[in-house]
């Protein structure tokens, strides 16, 4: 057993943290303001190639792993958890899911633009009346001679606001409910897509997130990801792989907060000595950082079964549930620990405090980890 | 064209302290990185690539055998080729017998420009550069800001204290570049699998000891001894006069160095 991280990696990490704390965190504040992403900081990483890390070089990809792309999830989601989960949807959900269910000719068309650092991908599962309850969905696609015809509205589109491309799922046999769902890639300027203004949201609020309307999109039937009836299926793939990227941003997240409390409790003076030499203050810290350390050990030990094609499903789960619960509780703490500084807009605590509480609800809520983990504990 | 980069790795200063006690650097925990002028000499060689078909570009270090990461960092940045100069025989060396052990190895390596960093943020002396220079027999261009090439000439614009000359040099040559000559790139997240990819040639004493008369090299061929080293202290705190008119400003001045006899 290793718990090394190897050469690669490590100038990788150093790579994705000099980046993040050049390039990131100088725009959190402000463009958690302007709830908009900075589109220069979007191409800066792109070209980095952050936008293709677990996908081969035969299509553009930088043919690392999922430990790599752990890596960059916590290191950007440090600085700004908006950044990293644009990266985690694009790559975890859309790229992963044509990577995995798509023909050589469709990853030629659509994963390989994607990966390249040209376009952005999103993902569309979630309809008003279709959340943890995926099989509610009711957008439908219905076969017309070579082509489909897409009616629905799906919500809570992360990316949907300036991606290319969206993985989208919808109904080719209404009757068979999940069994009737399909997955198609649809190029965002099509016409009859319709897009929002940005959700107004609590945290990640640079981060975009819209409802995309499809009124009678016509997708060519080269665009269909697997077979008719897999929809439901690749959904669920993806998402398993994405929740290894949300853990990996939760436990950026919460290191992002520890280290920007350690800063302040060395400065800040109360009772004539820095507040770091209270025993309270120590205690706290070492107890956040031994559970930022458990949730990161789970995030690579998920990444590591998924990269040796293992069964990852359950360790995914686990990590995402523990991290997110870890992103919450710390966040909270920090804030707690740096006092009504804690609570300013001046320091990036108060940010990462709303933007913790997501990782708690997408890509499956905690409750539906508990749903996966307990299901493979064979207790029926 | 052989464009030849030398770097240094270096303990990251913003971080590094002095042990009160010995004056030595703490090292412990200190991060290392690229030498901050010679990384921008090597994003000036990856511009001057660009810009020059069929030229390449080689990062040469010297130094121990964990100075392999600052180069697997150029080569991640894209540079074509990767030489550490290390051996035990070469320890210990001042910038006169490190001038001598780098100009020794770049005259087996080739090159028809050499870039280096004006100087290193660790020792900030600034001489390792124009030694090298010296021990070849090359014309020096230092503190560049901005380099271009046309036929056999480089044309380097240098910094000077009121203005810039530019300076047209035939190559081949050395030229030592300030930060400022280009802002580095940063690595991509392929490139660095493609660094370690590769393989650093190192070169060891055995493979360079013809180059060198006898005791010029290492600590016999150094002679500078740093007698000693200090952190300097912190000035008293000074007097601050405030809401005084110019006239009375200067009076308060005069007065204080009368006080002292000091005019």
């Amino acid at each position: 057993m290793d718990f090394e991280l190897n050469k690669t990696q490590l100038l990788q990490r150093e790579l994705f943290r000099k980046f993040a704390e050049e390039e990131v965190k100088p725009l959190a504040k402000e463009m958690d303001e302007a709830e908009e992403l900075n589109p220069e900081l979007i191409e800066k990483m792109k070209k980095l190639g952050f936008f293709g890390i677990p996908f081969g070089r035969e299509y553009g990809g930088e043919g690392q792993d999922y430990i790599s792309y752990a890596l960059c999830m916590e290191e950007i989601s440090k600085a700004d958890a908006s950044s990293g989960v644009t990266i985690s949807v694009h790559t975890s959900l859309y790229c992963g899911g044509v990577n995995e269910f798509g023909t050589e000719e469709q990853k030629q068309a659509f994963l390989r633009p994607c990966v390249d650092g040209t376009s952005v991908g999103c993902f569309g599962l979630t309809e008003p009346g279709a959340g943890s309850d995926a099989a509610g969905v009711q957008t439908k696609a219905k076969k017309e001679g070579d082509h489909y015809v897409i009616n629905g509205s799906k919500i809570f589109t992360t990316n949907g606001g300036f991606a290319d491309y969206t993985l989208l799922f919808a109904l080719t046999n209404p009757e068979l409910g999940t069994k009737g769902m399909s997955a198609f890639v649809v190029p965002l300027h099509a016409e009859g897509v319709d897009i929002s203004a940005n959700i107004e949201r609590c945290g990640i609020r640079a981060a975009s997130n819209v409802v995309i309307a499809y009124e009678n999109v016509v997708v060519p039937e080269f665009n269909r990801i697997g077979k008719e009836g897999e929809g439901f299926k690749i959904a669920m793939t993806c998402l398993n792989g994405g929740r290894i990227g949300i853990a990996a941003q939760a436990v950026g997240i919460a290191q992002g907060a520890i280290d920007e409390t350690i800063k302040y409790v060395k400065e800040r003076k109360q009772f004539g000595k820095p507040i770091a030499a209270f025993q309270n203050t120590q205690f706290q810290l070492a107890e956040m950082q031994t559970k930022v350390d458990a949730a990161r050990l789970l995030v690579w030990r998920a990444a590591a079964t998924k990269n040796a094609h293992g069964n990852y499903i359950s360790q995914a789960a686990m990590a995402k549930m523990f991290a997110s619960d870890v992103a919450c509780q710390v966040t909270r703490e920090c804030v707690q620990l740096m006092g009504g500084y804690g609570y300013c807009r001046e320091y990036p605590v108060e940010r990462m405090y709303r933007d913790a509480k997501i990782t708690e609800i997408y890509e499956g809520t905690s409750e539906v980890m508990k749903i996966v983990v307990s299901g493979g504990m064979k207790l029926k | 064209m052989k464009i030849v980069v030398c770097i240094k790795q270096v303990p990251d200063t913003t971080e590094v302290r002095l042990d009160p006690k010995t004056n030595n650097l703490i090292r412990d925990g200190v991060p290392s990185i690229i030498n901050p002028d010679d990384k921008a000499g090597i994003e000036a060689a990856l511009r001057l690539r660009e810009a020059n078909e069929g030229a390449t570009v080689t990062v040469v270090s010297m130094g121990p055998p964990q100075a392999d990461v600052a180069l697997r960092e150029a080569l991640a940045m894209g540079a074509d080729e990767a030489i550490l100069i290390s051996g035990r025989e070469f320890g210990g060396a001042d910038t006169l017998a490190t001038g001598t052990t780098i100009a020794g190895a770049l005259k087996k390596i080739g090159y028809d420009i050499i870039i280096t960093g004006r100087q290193a943020i660790d020792g900030d002396t600034a001489q390792v550069g124009p030694q090298i220079a010296e021990q070849l027999g090359l014309p020096q261009v230092g503190y560049a800001e901005d380099i271009r090439i046309e036929g056999e000439y480089a044309i380097v614009k240098r910094q000077y204290d009121d203005c810039y000359h530019i300076i047209k040099v035939k190559m081949p040559c050395l030229i030592t570049a300030l930060s400022q000559l280009a802002e580095p790139r940063y690595m991509t997240v392929h490139g660095i699998a493609d660094a370690y990819a590769k393989e650093i040639k190192v070169l060891g004493y055995e493979d360079l000891k013809d180059m060198y008369a006898e005791g010029t090299i290492g600590r016999t061929g150094s002679p500078t001894n740093v007698a000693e080293s200090f952190t300097k202290q912190a000035k008293a705190k000074g007097t601050l006069l405030t809401g005084l008119t110019v006239d009375e400003a200067v009076q308060a001045i005069v007065d204080k160095l009368d006080e002292r006899h000091l005019i």
